[in-house]
């Protein structure tokens, strides 16, 4: 995939060594894939269709046209509670930083996605598990607020874990938050997608996720309330594989559509030209 | 179910001694024979006692405060108001018993009351499920929320779960989306909202009923982003770190007031709420009453806009440490 400028420059001189480990192994079908061929296919395996969790910048790089102008990129996390475990809360976001290559749990700004301009907010797994912490709160806050402000559709893509343990009730509170900015966009007229992507729960899911007026979901994605550890915990029994998956919640009625990663962009696009 | 509660392990030492008092104080009466110098020293040595079992208490104790089986609920409170009319049902699939809501009056003024309700013995926590509220019982919540947004009457909620039930059912019946819509209907809602919380505050399934324009929190109650058997399960694989995690999260009162995130502290006896119920529910109902006509004042407009400034302060930019690591402040 060719490197737009604001990903070079984002990046730095760490966008090709990303690639740097040359294989890897499909954790569903034990295929050995070129990590090049890999990323081609939006992280989605060749052979069984299993979505990889995909990076925030990858993610963008393959919905947004040409430039990406981020916002809150600027905020990035204290530590309320002067958190300790085995390590202090900042050694592990610190951690968190090399390991993913972003500074938190979401990248927001605004970009066009086939000549439609959006406000875009990518969740990334990689970071703290997704999990929402202050700075994930004020970033979508800011998006949706920015969003209002210029009249934009926003599409926000989850992946967390739930709300950031480590920043306790200034987490929880994030819900309140992210929920008050939406619902200011919706009363205002804008239209609002989410897109579910492997996993999405706790916090997230009982806020801004499952307040979109179009919700999608990738397959086989894992998107609940409560994690299935606990459930499996409280009721005392194993869970059906099927459980908790996107297919699921489709078949329940509580998400809008399944889609493939490689037609995301495509069903987003027509989404968006029946709300102009 | 309460076995293991540090709380009632400690009052066991007490009601023994209770136990002499009241002993000698009959024998007293009965038997003519003066043991006055007994019981005032006895009654010394259970004062004392009481104040070195209960005088501080660490936040793992407070935890095992807030659920004490004797410590009062939802219903203890809402039976107070001046009178109660208790409405069921999500008008899709069923009632939850988990959460009570209805028609009160409260110092003359009609509101809409509501709270998670745990029970009070094995029988009735089985009936209301440990008082963790399933889908059916939030969309309750938003309905009757709405009903009182429509109507002008200001909502009160009493907070007390250890958090939204973790259920198959629960999770086929989306409750992500029924706790979602109840925090969408609670920042949208044009009337005065005041929540009190007065056990245990878990996680989503307590904010669900706890998005107000005044937090109220009894002394020992907690307030947490997961319970701490939760968080020590996720942050370290082992719900038995619990205690560990409690003394982490800062979910007790004082730590909340001064992150803004409640407004105001209602003190407890020593020994807690259930050593004095009635007075406690009392102290309760008088703030609640006071916010309520506070912010009665306001126009649904008013204060659908400060409630969105309140909560959309919460955060990283009022903590003290951003400034230490050099954080733009706006």
């Amino acid at each position: 995939m060719a490197i737009p400028d604001w990903l070079l420059r984002r990046r730095g001189k760490n966008a090709e060594s990303r690639d740097a480990a040359l294989w890897t192994k499909c954790p569903v079908c034990g295929e050995v894939l070129y990590r090049r061929d890999l990323s081609a296919n939006y992280d989605v395996c060749p052979k069984c269709g299993h979505h990889f969790r995909m990076n925030a910048y990858d993610r963008i790089n393959m919905l947004i046209d040409g430039d990406f102008t981020e916002i809150g990129d600027e905020i990035l996390p204290g530590d309320p509670l002067g958190w300790v475990d085995k390590k202090t809360y900042p050694v592990k976001l610190a951690g968190d930083r090399e390991k993913s290559g972003i500074s938190e749990g979401v990248v927001c700004g605004i970009g066009s996605i086939d000549g439609f301009e959006i406000a875009l907010g990518v969740m990334d797994f990689h970071f703290r598990g997704g999990t929402m912490g202050t700075v994930v709160g004020e970033r979508v806050t800011l998006l949706l607020e920015e969003a209002r402000k210029r009249h934009l559709p926003c599409i926000i893509f989850t992946a967390s874990g739930g709300a950031r343990m480590e920043e306790g009730m200034y987490a929880l509170m994030q819900m309140a938050k992210t929920t008050a900015a939406v619902t200011r966009l919706k009363e205002d007229g804008n239209f609002f997608a989410t897109v579910l992507t492997d996993p999405t729960t706790g916090g997230v899911s009982a806020s801004f996720a499952f307040e979109a007026d179009v919700i999608l979901a990738e397959p086989k994605a894992m998107i609940g309330f409560a994690g299935r550890r606990v459930i499996e915990q409280t009721i005392r029994q194993k869970l059906p594989d099927q459980f908790q998956t996107a297919e699921f919640l489709l078949e329940h009625g509580q998400i809008d559509m399944v889609v493939d990663r490689h037609d995301l962009k495509t069903t987003l696009v027509r989404l968006l030209q029946y709300t102009q | 179910m309460n076995g293991g509660n540090v709380i009632v392990e400690r009052e066991r030492g007490l009601l023994e001694v209770e136990r002499r008092i009241a002993d000698l104080r009959s024998a007293n009466i009965n038997q003519r024979v003066d043991f006055s110098a007994e019981i005032a020293a006895l009654e010394k040595k259970y004062e004392t006692l009481q104040r070195e079992l209960f005088g501080s208490l660490t936040p793992w104790e407070k935890v095992h405060m807030a659920r004490h089986p004797s410590r009062p609920t939802s219903l203890d409170f809402i039976a107070q108001f001046d009178r109660f009319d208790e409405l069921h049902g999500d008008r899709e699939f069923r009632d939850d018993p988990a959460v009570v809501a209805g028609f009160a009056l409260l110092s003359g003024r009609a509101v809409m009351a509501m709270g998670q309700q745990r029970g009070r013995d094995t029988k009735e926590n089985l009936r209301r499920n440990f008082g963790m509220v399933t889908p059916e019982g939030y969309r309750k919540v938003r309905r009757l929320a709405h009903t009182a947004s429509r109507l002008g009457l200001p909502i009160v909620t009493f907070i007390d779960t250890k958090g939204a039930d973790p259920g198959i059912a629960s999770e086929e019946h989306a409750q992500s989306e029924a706790i979602a819509s109840c925090l969408y209907e609670f920042t949208q809602a044009g009337v005065p909202i005041v929540a009190t919380i007065i056990g245990e505050g878990g996680s989503g399934g307590a904010l669900a009923l706890g998005i107000a324009d005044h937090v109220i929190m009894l002394e020992h109650s907690v307030y947490s982003v997961a319970s701490p058997e939760g968080c020590a399960a996720i942050l370290w694989g082992d719900a038995s770190k619990a205690e560990e995690a409690a003394s982490r999260l800062k979910l007790t009162s004082a730590d909340l007031q001064q992150f803004g995130i409640i407004d105001e502290i209602v003190g407890e006896p020593l020994g807690g709420a259930h050593r004095d119920p009635g007075a406690v529910i009392a102290t309760v109902l008088g703030s609640v009453s006071a916010a309520v006509e506070r912010f009665a004042r306001s126009s649904p407009q008013e204060l659908r806009e400060a409630r969105y400034r309140k909560y959309r302060r919460i955060g990283a930019w009022q903590t003290e440490r951003q400034e230490d690591v050099g954080l733009p402040i706006r």
